[in-house]
């Protein structure tokens, strides 16, 4: 039964301005539709450079379901390229990251492609003589992404020729990366440390929201980050602090502590907590840093690039960063109740090993599997995924703080606590979802 | 829960065979969950470590899946004891399957023994039981006439897989 496609009205009904109906996390109709026109008409992460440093590096990834593959051509410009053969649909790369050499070859056939995808060769050539091949769609090699832009190192790709060009899309979200970058004292980042998986049976949209959820943590982290603080309690007087403890405990922060660190709302769904102080803010200095920091960049604009504590800062439709530590969490879907988690994690070129062994035990810590603090939130949105089955309630309420004149907004540092860049996120939605149909 | 309790080690040096029941306990005291012993089997200086790369060789600079100290270690023991551990409601259950542990290493003048050993282990909640694979290095010493875990690295077949919740110990 189909009951949304091309049907935007009936879609805009899913969202209200206090409220989103259950379909858009349980419906699998509502999911198709995401994938169609929601992903495609949005900025979408693809990866970073750095995972393709030499002519011919590539790597596979998705744009909402579709593959696709972020290869270094022999220009140098870093190119997306649909992941397909233009002759049968064969995917063309069976690992996830490689060098392709001068070309890709298909393994079904042996057709071949340039790294900017155009067509190189194909085996018995003659056989499409005189059968019109030069105007067929496989002639063209394999499909560019064609809406591509590096931002500093971080890849982005828009599908659709529709929607909004990259500045206006993002706006002045972009400083969070700006931030994350310039804490590197020559401006640059590199992915490092190894990519952690983590499989949720939820929908995608549960992990962007949590991203803004301040007033979950001392509650579902009761169980792990309280443990810690319990556990730390017993201590001997005068032991010093283990970098765990800082990482873990700031979660048991009260909801005081999170109401003033402030949320920050951006045009598009985009977003972040922690304008004033984060979970961030009081991890023990690096030896070193700080002055490779003043060197590099003067001593009254290094406090102000490392006196940013941002939290979270969420790109709609699917990524999450935290510029404090390096961090980058990116929620691919792959079914309305499945969504694959990837945290990918950046060294600071030329900054001290141990900022990079900081993020490390912070992605194990929290963003593991085999975590504690990851656990406590998958139980919540598993619960949440079967819970919207019940028919007593069909509506998600998101109303804490909610203003009647908040839709228009942007760019506005705001209580907390307040469900704002959620409602805001489903707004964004909507207009994505809806964008040329 | 009746099982003999450690028994204390007969000579200064261990024999193969004590290292191999010590292992084997090892396993058995995390099936039965009885998680206050089995922390007790660790140095106070050890690590439990679980790569997520295939022959990894660095947990300080590449990421891991676990790489705890005892404080870490006994941090989660408490989480599992908690009344607000929701996602340890219902709890977890657990189950190994070991291969003989075959002693790689002896070196008692370094206090240091080696034993490697593939295993099963199965870890179920609710309606879900999810098999893993793995290999299981143990760095052990003699503490007080005691064997102590110094280092347990488990390497999972698949440890760049994408999993849910890894709740319990391998
Ligand atoms: S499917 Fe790729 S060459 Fe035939
Ligand atoms: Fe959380």
């Amino acid at each position: 039964m189909t009951r949304y496609a091309g049907n935007a009205a009936a879609l805009r009904a899913l969202v209200r301005d206090q409220e989103v109906h259950r379909d858009v996390y349980v419906s699998e109709e509502v999911f198709q539709l995401e994938m169609e026109h929601m992903f495609p008409n949005s900025w979408v992460y693809v990866g970073h450079d750095s995972q393709v440093p030499n002519a011919g590096d590539y790597f596979g990834t998705t744009i909402g379901t579709q593959p696709i593959l972020m290869v270094r051509h022999t220009d140098g410009t870093v190119k997306v390229l649909h992941n397909r053969c233009p002759h049968k649909g064969t995917r063309i790369t069976s690992e996830t990251c490689g060098n392709a050499g001068k070309f890709f070859r298909c393994p079904y056939h042996a057709w071949s492609f340039r790294t900017d995808g155009s067509l190189l060769a194909i085996p018995l050539k003659k056989g499409y003589e005189n059968t019109g091949f030069e105007q067929s769609h496989a002639a063209s090699g394999m499909a560019p992404v064609r809406h591509v832009r590096n931002y500093r190192g971080f890849v982005f790709a828009k599908i659709n020729d529709g929607g909004l060009d990259f500045e206006e899309f993002f706006g002045d979200s972009l400083s969070s990366f700006d931030n994350m970058i310039d804490r590197s004292p020559v401006g640059q980042l590199k992915v490092a440390g190894g990519v952690l998986r983590y499989m949720h049976n939820c929908n995608w949209k549960m992990l962007v929201e949590n991203q803004t959820d301040t007033c979950h943590p001392m509650v579902a982290h009761e169980s792990s980050a309280g443990t810690v603080v319990e556990v730390w309690k017993k201590a001997p007087p005068g032991t010093k602090k283990p970098m765990a403890v800082e990482i873990i405990a700031p979660f048991m922060s009260p909801y005081e502590f999170f109401e003033n660190m402030g949320i920050r709302i951006w045009d598009n769904g985009h977003g972040h907590t922690g304008v004033h102080h984060s979970i961030h803010s009081d991890y023990s200095a690096v030896s070193g840093y700080f002055e490779k920091m003043t060197v590099a960049y003067g001593e009254e604009r290094a406090k102000a690039i490392l006196g940013e504590n941002r939290h979270n800062t969420v790109y709609f439709p699917n990524i999450m960063i935290k510029g404090p530590i390096q961090l980058l969490r990116h929620f691919k879907p792959i079914a309305a109740n499945k969504t694959l988690v990837e945290s990918w994690t950046f060294q600071l070129v030329d900054a001290p090993d141990m900022l990079l062994e900081r993020t490390l035990m912070y992605n194990r810590l929290i963003n593991a599997p085999t975590s504690i603090v990851g656990h406590d939130d998958l139980e919540m949105y598993e619960r949440a995924q079967e819970g919207l089955h019940s028919n007593g309630n069909e509506w998600v309420n998101l109303q804490r703080l909610y203003s009647p004149d908040e839709a228009g907004q942007t760019n506005v540092a705001v209580n907390g606590t307040s469900e704002w860049p959620m409602r805001h996120q489903f707004r964004a939605w909507t207009k994505f979802m809806t964008m040329g149909m | 829960m009746s099982m003999v309790a450690e028994a204390p080690l007969k000579n200064a040096i261990p024999t193969d065979q004590e290292l191999i029941d010590f292992v084997v306990r090892e396993a058995r005291l995390i099936d039965q969950q009885r998680f206050d012993e089995w922390l007790d089997l660790y140095a106070d200086d050890a690590y439990y470590w679980m790569p997520l790369e295939w022959n990894q060789t660095d947990p300080r600079l590449t990421c891991s899946l676990m790489y705890e100290d005892k404080l870490l270690l006994s941090i989660r023991v408490e989480r599992l004891k908690g009344a607000r551990t929701f996602s340890q409601k219902p709890k977890s259950r657990c189950h190994h399957v070991l291969q003989t542990p075959q002693v790689d290493s002896r070196d008692p003048a370094a206090n240091n023994y080696v034993t490697w050993t593939p295993m099963h282990y199965i870890e179920t909640r609710m309606d879900e039981q999810t098999l893993f694979a793995a290999w299981a290095t143990h760095h052990l010493g003699v503490e007080n006439g005691r064997l102590k875990i110094k280092l347990k690295r488990v390497d999972l077949i698949n440890c760049d897989a994408a999993f849910g919740n890894i709740q319990l110990f391998m």
